[in-house]
């Protein structure tokens, strides 16, 4: 069964057509890379694959199950994680605490208004774990906004980790980055556990190249060209539209 | 002594001295205005909830607290027993606020201000004109305070400790609600609400709850506050009386424990002590509100804290003020 299945989905902002027909199926423990120019109906396609904004046709499913209709925060429940392109953290909280609620989110704790939340040393411990595997967990207690771009982009990952999403969407996350932090996303990127399916728009190359199994090319909301790195390295719409030769 | 224990002293300490107020304060006339500020304190904490920890600001509070203090009056005006009257005034208030979200959560910001505003003016005008069951501009007299546990509650003391123990009670609930998971899950959808939906949380749900829990302690002030006055008109439950509660909250200091609680006190020592004074004491009020947002944007509470905290430092790296400047630069620079 595939992790991820997108059928003739579509999303018009009143005339503008920003998705048209997209399909998509994604295997389980896919890296599969989605790119295309600015404008491409990228970002979109990712808000209508979590929910975040509704399709106006089409259906998604996930590991079979259709989820068109279901709402975003019920689309976690069933696995699905992702970062934001424009970071999306809580700056008045410290790290340990921004994982914290990514962990809350999928707990019934969160509705619990008795508990000590800083006693809940298992919560601690498990979101310590997921810093870690960003390589942030010396910084746990330092407050958000006390880190640099570089690092909130990895608390962006380890809140989506934290989660053991079975599908992680990640929306360019080498976008702003040093290229030291590059190389040190991608070993983090390169090191995801194979039990992960990954979607991700980036528009590194170097980076996203080596990652992906397979590459979807978008343009004006249409899938274009889609196969293997070399297939679509190859193809010449995609230099055309994308590589710029 | 850990920062820590100075503060839980320095609270117990202040806690201890508020409860033995009878006892110090011989003049009725002032435990009646330290009765005054606690039961506004409990309206200002609840309005907090939704102002400062789910960052929404309501302008229809005034409603749910009268909505608490008719229906008591009228329930005992009716023949019913105080505990009764009590309990159903609850349940109004919290009915009244399930409404009030269905409605105003549909929006967020201005929106959600103008609903909540609208809801409110709609209640002071049922308070207002249907006269036939509010009695109108003639307001609802109450006869009698409740004796709970034996204690008549008829001398200003009594009342007092009364309204000091919910008081208390609301305090603790409150840092109970601002520790938990829940609260932090509030707090998440004040600041990244469309975040919290990818997490995996019911947005909407957390801001009703906040709603309902604000609620019930606004109601449990309008009950204090009825009981207090054995009185109740459309004038309190007017849009001057949510912005002056909103006030409160601002100046005090918007999502902390004790801001509320320094703002109504504020508050209500200007309108009662102030006025005997000053003829026109709500210009006093408006300049020291002016004054307050200007040095303090964050809030009284927020703000003393600052000025401890550089002070301290000051006094840890040297005496003398030029030591201290020197000590607190750098924590400005940072900022």
């Amino acid at each position: 069964m595939s992790a991820l299945v997108l059928e003739d989905l579509c999303k018009s902002f009143g005339g503008l057509r920003v998705t048209r027909n997209v399909n998509l199926v994604v295997a389980p423990g896919e890296r599969r890379l989605i790119i295309g120019p600015n404008g491409a109906g990228k970002t979109t396609l990712f808000n209508q694959i979590t929910g975040d904004i509704r399709s106006n046709s089409g259906t998604i499913r996930l590991f079979g199950r259709d989820i068109t209709r279901i709402p975003a925060r019920q689309r976690a429940h069933l696995g699905m994680a992702r970062t934001f392109q424009i970071i999306t953290l809580f700056p008045r909280d410290t790290l340990i605490r921004n994982v914290m609620l990514a962990l809350l989110g999928l707990s019934p704790l969160r509705w619990n208004p008795f508990a000590d939340l800083d006693r809940r040393r298992d919560l601690r411990e498990r979101a310590l774990a997921a810093l870690a595997r960003v390589g942030l967990d010396r910084l746990a207690e330092r407050a958000l906004s006390e880190t640099s771009y570089g690092e909130r982009r990895r608390v962006e990952i380890a809140m989506a980790l934290a989660q053991e999403p079975k599908v992680l969407l990640l929306d360019e996350p080498l976008a702003g980055l040093s290229l030291e932090e590059r190389r040190e996303m991608s070993t983090l990127l390169a090191a995801l556990p194979r039990d992960v399916t990954v979607v991700m728009i980036e528009h590194d190359m170097d980076v996203a190249l080596e990652f992906a199994d397979r590459i979807t090319v978008l343009h004006f909301g249409e899938v274009i060209v889609e196969g293997t790195r070399a297939e679509v390295v190859a193809d010449a719409r995609t230099r055309e539209v994308y590589l710029g030769a | 002594m850990p920062p820590g224990a100075v503060r839980a002293l320095c609270l117990g300490a202040a806690l201890a001295v508020l409860a033995a107020l009878p006892w110090w304060m011989a003049n009725p006339y002032y435990v009646n205005i330290a009765s005054q500020i606690l039961f506004w304190a409990v309206f200002a904490l609840a309005l907090n909830v939704l102002v400062g920890y789910a960052g929404l600001t309501s302008l229809g509070h005034a409603g749910l607290f009268g909505m608490a203090g008719y229906t008591a009056g009228l329930m005992l005006a009716a023949g019913a027993g105080h505990a009764a009257a009590i309990v159903a005034a609850l349940l109004a208030t919290l009915a009244t606020t399930a409404i009030f979200a269905l409605l105003a959560l549909r929006a967020t910001g201005i929106g959600f201000l103008m609903i909540t505003l609208a809801l409110g003016q709609i209640l002071w005008g049922i308070a207002y004109r249907w006269a036939s069951l509010t009695n109108g501009d003639n307001g609802v007299k109450l006869a009698d305070r409740p004796a709970p546990l034996g204690l008549h509650l008829s001398s200003p003391d009594a009342f007092y400790l009364a309204t000091f123990a919910v008081f208390l009670l609301c305090l603790a609930s409150m840092r109970l609600f601002v520790r938990s998971p829940f609260g932090a899950s509030v707090r998440g959808t004040r600041d990244q609400p469309r975040r919290m939906r990818t997490l995996g949380y019911n947005v909407w749900l957390v801001r009703f709850l906040a709603f309902l829990f604000s609620g019930f302690w606004t109601g449990v002030a309008g009950l204090l506050f009825v009981y207090y006055n054995q009185f109740i008109s459309p004038q309190v439950v007017a849009l001057q009386t949510s912005a002056e509660v909103l006030l409160m909250v601002i100046s005090g200091g918007v999502g902390t424990l004790f801001g509320p609680v320094a703002g109504a006190a504020i508050v209500v020592v200007m309108k009662n002590v102030a006025s005997a004074y000053v003829e026109r004491w709500n210009m006093v009020l408006g300049i020291i509100f002016v004054l307050i947002i200007v040095f303090m944007p964050e809030g009284l509470v927020p703000g003393a804290a600052r000025l401890v905290r550089r002070g301290y430092r000051g006094l840890r790296a040297g005496s003398g003020p030029a030591a201290a400047e020197a000590a607190a630069s750098p924590g400005t620079a940072g900022r």
